[in-house]
Parts: structure tokens; sequence; C-alpha cells
């Protein structure tokens, strides 16, 4: 049980609970949504972006809470960076939840390392991810951005 | 039946998943099999293997032939007429498909109407409306009631002139409502519109009788009959497989080629082009063989018991909704946990060694019908217990505990 209080800690529970920038950004210049087939997760992203700057990010949706708190924890990391310095965390996040990163000096996930736990749950880790994708997808204004095969925006290793 | 002499016989039962001893209530996906029919395909494998109908040395021989007495059993457990009215196929999906091609895009064209319904899985929708593409075929739905129970007086106002087929699964594999086929087959035959039955979710649970329903198709797979995957059966009278186009183009299913043109085999032969898998076609056999030592009758009467105490014991429970509660229902419990998405509660169960199905079950309408997207679904076989029913409520009460 101790793995399963560590995937559904209560950051994460929170965050499905009360999840945060939740609903739409009127006016957003840019948008996407994300869904994954298997799980039925969908969510929609509103971002308002100046020049490479993220100026904030909203999202809606259905998910279950891995998928929603890694939404809502998303919107809150990524507030305020660079185009250049999101797509990093992305990467930075789907490398710690797909286990191929080292997580010994990993600082810049920060509080994101809760989600660690999902790579050892292989059936899992898609939804965790899927705000991620969506969010490059939205950022490169792809229109739909799915955790499966050819519009995957983070290409596999 | 006991069923602990029955578990005896199902050696994945003895295992453990993280650590606890494996629940396994994902039946309705996968069932599991049994020692005889494992041995059994060993037993193929080690000195009965090679391809059938080809050759006249003895291992192809004896391939044909327990290839065939796989045919034979089927055709008795469906209570078929002849054994020629049974096609082999890759399972329930391609045993449609066939139907789809052979009979759909042969004889139908725009206009003319099929009739779904509300609880279909996608494999007895999407072939169909590849069909209304190509041909502008029309597709109407049975609806359903808040129980998921079909609506008879929609359904009896479906029919018109038009009407060329009535497409049905028998049990939902998503609520394991079960359908009156028998009455809707024969409200169909009143306007001289064939029936395919879906029976994917029944056979495993049901004795069925093709010639007393008086169904045109009845469709199923091995890997929810307890036998192996890759393998499942179209039934169909013969009188209408001998009209219909073949499926699949190829070797095995012609009696002459020339490049100018080709004859065809008999039924069934005409529809099974190609080596089919007939390691698996001889495990759904000896799996066909367990399960009537077992007797049908006596599997649906443990498992319509222990459905009804896990409707109880669930029902126990604060916050879980039952999503499916008609009468008539196959050993299938879909439930939402109030507050909690269906696959937290699966991850949750899981480790607990409980293995159930979340999502959408393959039923997409389904899921829009009652305004979900997804449920957990607990199924149930005739090797489950009591006491397992009792493991899956302590494992929802714990993630009721993570969750409030
Ligand atoms: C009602 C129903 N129809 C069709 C199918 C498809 O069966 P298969 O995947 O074996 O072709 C299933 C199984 O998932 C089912 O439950």
């Amino acid at each position: 049980m101790s793995d399963m209080r560590m995937m559904y800690q209560e950051v994460i529970l929170d965050h499905n609970r009360k999840p945060r920038n939740y609903g739409r950004i009127e006016g957003a210049n840019h948008h996407a949504d994300g869904h994954n087939p298997l799980c039925g997760d969908s969510i929609h992203l509103t971002m308002d972006m100046e020049d490479d700057l993220i100026r904030a990010v909203a999202f809606e949706g259905e998910g279950c809470a891995i998928c929603k708190a890694s939404a809502s924890m998303m919107t809150g990391a990524v507030k305020g960076l660079k185009v250049g310095e999101a797509e990093d965390l992305a990467s930075r996040f789907r490398g710690m939840t797909t286990g191929t990163l080292d997580m010994k000096d990993e600082q810049r996930l920060g509080r994101l390392r809760v989600f660690e736990g999902v790579k050892d749950l292989p059936s899992r880790v898609k939804c965790a991810i899927l705000p991620w994708h969506t969010l490059l997808a939205a950022i490169h204004s792809v229109q739909a951005a799915s955790s499966e095969g050819k519009d995957d925006p983070i290409q596999e290793a | 039946m006991n069923p602990e002499v029955i578990r005896a016989d199902f050696p994945i039962l003895d295992m453990k998943v993280n650590g606890q001893p494996l629940v396994y209530l994902d039946n309705a996906a996968s069932s599991q099999m049994p020692q005889p029919v494992i041995d059994r395909l060993m037993r193929y494998h080690t000195s009965e293997h090679a391809n059938i109908h080809r050759a006249v040395h003895y291992l192809s021989e004896t391939a044909t032939r327990e290839f065939e007495s796989a045919r034979e059993k089927v055709r008795s457990f469906l209570n078929a007429r002849e054994s020629r009215e049974i096609i082999f196929t890759r399972g329930t999906t391609e045993a449609i498909n066939l139907a789809m091609h052979g009979y759909g895009r042969a004889f139908l064209k725009a206009g003319d109407e099929i009739i779904l319904s509300a609880l279909e899985h996608h494999s007895n929708i999407v072939p169909w409306q590849m069909l209304a593409h190509e041909k502008g075929v029309i597709l109407k739905v049975i609806p359903m009631d808040d129980d998921g129970v079909l609506i008879q007086e929609e359904f009896y106002k479906l029919f018109n002139a038009n009407t060329r087929l009535l497409a049905l699964t028998h049990v939902s594999n998503a609520l394991g409502t079960v359908n009156p086929i028998k009455t809707m087959i024969s409200h169909a035959h009143q306007y001289g519109v064939p029936v395919l039955i879906d029976g994917a979710q029944a056979a495993p649970h049901k004795a069925l009788d093709v010639q007393d329903l008086d169904c045109d198709f009845y469709a199923f797979s091995s890997h929810k009959l307890c036998g192996p995957t890759g393998i499942g059966v179209l039934y169909g009278k013969a009188e209408l497989l001998e009209r219909m186009q073949p499926y699949q183009g190829g070797g095995d299913m012609i009696l002459s080629v020339t490049f100018e043109k080709t004859d065809y085999n008999v039924i069934p032969h005409k529809f099974e082009a190609g080596t089919p898998a007939i390691a698996a076609a001889v495990g759904l056999g000896a799996a066909i063989d367990y399960l009537q030592a077992v007797g049908l009758e006596n599997i649906d009467r443990y498992e319509q018991g222990l459905l009804d105490y896990a409707t109880v014991r669930i029902r126990e429970l604060d916050r879980i909704r039952i999503v499916g509660t008609a009468r008539e229902k196959a050993a299938v419990l879909s439930f939402e946990v109030e507050g909690v998405h269906p696959h937290d509660v699966g991850t949750i169960l899981n480790d607990y060694g409980i293995a159930i199905r979340t999502g959408h079950h393959c039923a997409q309408p389904v899921m829009q019908r009652f305004k979900v997207p997804a449920t957990a679904r607990a199924s149930f076989a005739f090797y489950n217990t009591r006491s397992e029913v009792d493991r899956l409520i302590e494992g929802i009460i714990r993630v009721q505990g993570i969750f409030q």
C-alpha cells in the first residue's frame, strides 16, 4: 500500500480536488486539445503567450487524478517561462515518468517530482504526460495532441 | 459445482500480484485457460502440428482431423444443424467484419437500413458504419432506459420496408444486460429481416441453441470462453452462407484458379482463406469440452449467485453507483466510485492484487448514454468466489480511504 500512498500523496489529491488554473483564458492566443484514447482522459488547454514568453496557461477537461493533478501543476510550473525552458521541463518530466532521467542531481523539476512514482505504473505514464504533450501542442499551436502515435510532440528517444 | 475444485484447474489463479493473491475479475475482457486446455495446446504443438487440408502425410491428416473435430465441437456447443455452418475467424470482430463484407456489401444498397442497439461494442458498430459510408446504408439505433435495458416499443418502431438487417448483442459487455434476443429475432423475422447476434459475452455464460434462437448469424471469441486468443467463430445459416461473397481471397478458399477466373470452395472453406490458427481452434475445442463437462447451466447458476452477492455487498457501500441495473444480467458489475476516476480505482485495486477493467469498454455510446467518461468493471467467471468479492469490496474501501 505504501506505493499507492506515494502515488496518491496529498499534493496530488489536493490538485485533483481543487485544480489550479482551471477553466479557459478569454482571448487566449494559443490552445490545444489533448486526448488519451485508452483512458478517455481529455483536456483543453488555453494559453496566453507574448513572443516566446508563456504568460498564463489554463486547462479544463475530464481525467483521472494523475492527469488532472499533472495538468494543474503544469499550469503553475510553466507560467512565466520562456518556450525553450518549458520545452526543457516537458522533456525532463517525460524522462522522470518514463524512468530515463537520472534523478540524482535533478533540480529543475522541483515539486513536479511527486509524479516520479508513475514510472512504476506503466499504464498510467500517459495520464501524467498528457498535459505536457498538450502544452507543447499549444505552444506550436498543433490543434490536437494525443498520447499515442504520430502526432506525439515529444518524440520517443 | 464446487469453485475450489474448479480453481485447481486454473494454474494462473495461484499467482500473486504485488505480493497479494491475484483476484482476477476481468473475465469479460479475456478469461483464463484451465490446465486441460493448456495441455491440449501442448499436445497439439508437440505431436500433431502441420498445415491442414493440403497434404497426404500423417501430421497434416492429424492436424486436419483435429481442426475439423474442433469445428464439430463448436457445432454441438451452438447446436447448429451442420458443422459447415461454423466458420473459424480470428474472433468476434473478424466474424462481424466477415458478415459485413460477405452479406452487407454484397446485398445492401443505398437507402437500406440496419438496426443496431445502444448497447453495442464498437466491433458491432464500426463495421456497419464503414458499410454505411461506402453504400449510403442508414443505421438506426434501439435506445435503452436508465437501467441499461433496450426499450422494446422503440425497437418495434424502427422497422420499415427498407430494414435489411438487425445486428444486436446478446449480452452487453459494458453493463451485463442480457437482451431478450429470441423475441427480438422473431420480431425481425416477421419483417423478413435477418439477424446477426454478437455473442462474445453470452457464449461464456449461457447454454446456446442457435436453432431455437433462429438467429441467422452468431459470433463469439474463444478467449472469453477459457480458450486461447486468435480464434473465434461466425455461425451462419447454410443457405445464407452459400449466397454470400467470400471475405478474403487466397489459398484454401478456392476450388480452381486460373488467371481468368476462380471457382470458390464450398462453405465453410470459402470463408477461410489462408492458414488458420489451427492450434487455437484445437484449444477452443478443448475449452468447449471443459465448459460442457462443468455444465453451462451450472456455470450460469453459480455466476448469478456470485453477481447477486457482489451487487448486495457493493450496495452496502456509500458513494458508489452501479451502472447497469437490468433485471436480466450476466456476471458483470460496472460501477463508479463517487469522486474517484475509474482509472485511479483500477490502479489502487491492482496494487491490492485485484484485476478489474476500467475505461469505456469499447462501448463509448454506452458511456455517453450514462454520461460517464468511463466505469470500473468487475466481471466474474465460474472460478471466482465470494471471498474474492469480499476482497474487491475491501479494495474499494481502500480506494475511498485514499481519496476521502
Ligand atoms: C460484446 C462484445 N463484442 C465484441 C467483442 C470483440 O471481441 P474480440 O476482441 O475477441 O474480437 C467483445 C470483446 O471485447 C465484446 O465484449
